[in-house]
């Protein structure tokens, strides 16, 4: 090797190493710039400001804890006790939580020491261990305290109502009434609302113990009330997994269906005409590009929500990948099964039969079962804005902005849903290709 | 031997077994075959039926009302024709910003897939016992939808893009973790191995061992990520979490008169995923087959 053959190796080499030093500097460089772009086109200085972290505060706690309100209607002198203060969490009349006793002086212990006193003639009381005794008289529309001075920031006391929130319970006071809140661990009233027979017994007493309502079977009746209860409405969410199910279901089956024929009419080996080759691949394309978001908005037009609207979005925009992905599949087949099946005689149909269809089968089916797992999570997004299956129900229950506890027990199941399909069609695709990954 | 014998009438009498024991096969391969599909035809109805029941519209009524709302829009737009430019450009803005949602969270969800991948990966992670932790870490970020978390953390940190980021990148880093993982299996101990000989750290290991034999796969995989994340940050949108997504059901919401916005909407939602899902195959196929070749 020439001195001059061995200068121009080094500058070659040493164009290369400027290069790649250039790129390991520059490309950092580029994305870190990206995100200080990023930084100010998000805004993520207002954010903080934004950002309401009593909504975070209450979304923890109340997603695992439930609250029991205890109501004094001020005029009447009604009192009422509910679950979450919903009808359907409501005591039966003349039963009331064991931690509030007394009949003309009705007394809320939250615990703690923390007590409550509801007082005939609208006087209410609370006293609170190392602060004192409020004392409260709602009158008309105004209140009266014995409030004074600096208040701790806990305690909100204005002419119209009167706020105190306690690690115990929350109490607020109007004039028209009296509302104790007291927290307590758990969901409750997830088996059995107040109304069944069957609330407040054990598994063991259900299923072992003597018959608890007369008319009915005991397991029986309880799995009835179970899936009756008005309160997490059981019933309503099986019937949601089972449309979010069943949407991914028909949309991918559905899509496979129709886009194996037209795959065939997009891979060059089997459509020798350009023009059909190249229209089939642009209907390919576009129902992709539309995107499901689209053909969600259009659908819904024409059927009305509901989980046929988001079967039909799902099976138009899958066709189009299908059908992509089958006619690669389609033009990499092997060209000797083929000749060997017509060697013997075959019809074009009876070719594509016994020499491509077993050839490209397990691609398809490992494919569509891919696409069957996440299509159940495309199908719970597609319903929340079509309206159908368990997406809605969890949309709903995050914008009412109360039931966190639904909202926790939601995203519960789909998340359990979703593995399960995972797993399930992972399992699928194990026994169907023989391979277990 | 069986073969050998074949003339004798015991050989016909075992050719004969043969026949019908392969009949016997193939007609129970036939009735298995039959009512698998029986079954999966039964299923395909029955559920169509339960959807088009529990559907606000029936299927055949709002077969031929598909056009109607396109044939609206269309109309509207072709009408107003000479304001589609300047909508188009008015609504520019929230397309770069649903485009931005879809490349932050998949460059930070790439980076969180390509750390979870190489310590769930046998034979490079960091602490092998730990494996399965992060295997079924990854698997819960895969199976929560993006929409579950946008929603939560639009109702903490109100809407805007942010929470649509968040919830994205989440997923991806998921999604990601486990096809980086497939990828990094195979690759090359080799490197590594030298590596160690050379007193490295599990962090330099994989990064001059592991990452340069994996990287072209990586890239195309967080590609088509990408891709796939574009159309996500669109239907994120339409939850509220801005872009274009949250411009189309406002423009929705209001209906006939607004149309023309509507069609701008679809026209760059149309162009941009079809662009970048160009874009993504023609380098995914230059990353995967020009390497080799």
């Amino acid at each position: 090797m020439s001195a001059a053959d061995l200068d121009l190796v080094k500058s070659q080499a040493d164009a290369l190493f400027s290069r790649k030093r250039l790129f390991a500097v520059g490309l950092p460089g580029v994305i870190l710039a990206y995100f200080v772009y990023i930084f100010f086109a998000f805004d993520l200085p207002g954010l903080a400001q934004r950002a309401n972290w009593d909504n975070a505060v209450t979304l923890a706690s109340d997603s695992w804890s439930y609250k029991t309100h205890v109501t004094r209607e001020n005029g009447s002198g009604e009192m009422e006790y509910a679950v979450e203060g919903e009808r359907k969490g409501a005591y039966p009349d003349g039963q009331r939580p064991d931690w509030v006793t007394g009949d003309d002086v009705i007394t809320v212990d939250l615990g703690g020491g923390t007590l409550v006193r509801l007082l005939p003639d609208r006087r209410t009381e609370v006293e609170i261990p190392e602060f004192g005794l409020i004392k409260a008289q709602a009158e008309g529309r105004e209140i009266t305290t014995n409030l004074t001075g600096d208040l701790p920031d806990w305690i909100s006391a204005s002419s119209r109502r009167v706020g105190i929130t306690t690690p115990e319970g929350r109490v607020t006071i109007t004039g028209s009434k009296t509302e104790v809140f007291n927290y307590f661990p758990g969901w409750e009233l997830f088996w059995f609302t107040f109304d069944s027979p069957y609330h407040g017994h054990g598994f063991g007493e259900i299923l072992f113990g003597d018959r608890i309502d007369p008319d009915r079977g005991n397991i029986a009746g309880a799995v009835s009330d179970w899936w009756n209860n008005a309160m997490w409405r059981h019933r309503d969410v099986a019937w949601a997994i089972g449309e979010t199910i069943l949407m991914a279901f028909l949309g991918t089956m559905g899509a496979a269906m129709l886009a194996l024929p037209l795959s065939f009419m997009a891979a060059k080996r089997f459509a020798p005409v350009m023009l059909i080759r190249a229209a089939t691949r642009r209907l390919f394309d576009f129902v992709r590009g539309v995107d499901a978001l689209i053909w969600t908005v259009v659908l819904a037009r024409a059927f009305g929500p509901g989980p046929l609207t988001g079967t039909l979005a799902i099976l138009i925009t899958d066709t189009g990948t299908f059908g992509k992905i089958f006619s690669e599949a389609l033009e990499n087949v092997d060209q000797k099964q083929i000749e060997g099946i017509s060697s013997t005689g075959a019809k074009p149909l009876q070719r594509y039969r016994f020499g491509v269809i077993p050839q490209i089968v397990p691609i398809l089916l490992a494919q569509i079962l891919y696409f069957l797992e996440s299509n159940t999570r495309s199908a719970t997004i597609i319903g929340a804005i079509t309206g159908g299956g368990i997406g809605l129900m969890l949309t709903q229950a995050i914008q009412t902005q109360k039931d966190w506890e639904e909202v926790a027990y939601y995203i519960v199941l789909i998340v359990g849903m979703v593995m399960v399909m995972d797993s399930l069609s992972g399992w699928l695709r194990g026994k169907l290709i023989g391979r277990s990954d | 031997m069986t073969d050998a014998t074949l003339g004798t009438p015991n050989g016909a009498r075992s050719i004969d077994h043969i026949r019908a024991s392969y009949l016997a096969q193939v007609q129970r391969r036939r009735l298995y075959g039959g009512l698998v599909l029986m079954i999966f035809v039964l299923l395909m109805v029955s559920g169509f039926m339960v959807a088009d029941d529990r559907n606000a519209g029936g299927f055949w009524d709002g077969l031929h009302q598909i056009g109607d709302y396109p044939a609206e829009v269309l109309a509207e737009a072709w009408q107003k024709r000479a304001d589609l430019p300047g909508l188009v450009v008015e609504f520019f803005p929230a397309l770069i910003e649903t485009i931005n949602i879809a490349a932050v969270s998949t460059l930070i969800g790439a980076a969180a897939g390509l750390v979870l991948s190489l310590l769930s990966t046998r034979g490079l992670a960091r602490w092998p016992r730990l494996i399965p932790v992060f295997r079924r870490f990854m698997d819960i970020m895969r199976a929560v939808p993006e929409i579950v978390i946008a929603l939560v953390l639009i109702f903490v940190l109100g809407g805007g893009p942010v929470p649509a980021m968040i919830a994205i990148a989440i997923h991806t880093a998921g999604a990601l973790g486990k096809m980086f993982s497939e990828v990094a299996e195979n690759a090359d101990l080799k490197p590594v191995e030298g590596l160690a000989s050379t007193g490295a750290t599990w962090a330099q290991k994989m990064w001059l061992g592991v990452l340069p034999q994996v990287a072209p796969n990586y890239l195309s995989y967080a590609l088509l990520r990408f891709e796939i994340n574009i159309r996500a940050s669109a239907i994120l949108g339409f939850v509220g979490a801005g872009g274009l997504g949250y411009e189309l059901r406002n423009s929705m919401a209001w209906g006939p008169g607004r149309f023309d916005e509507a069609a701008a909407i679809f026209i760059l939602l149309f162009g941009t995923i079809v662009f970048f899902d160009q874009l993504s195959s023609r380098y995914r196929n230059r990353l995967t087959e020009g390497h080799a070749a």
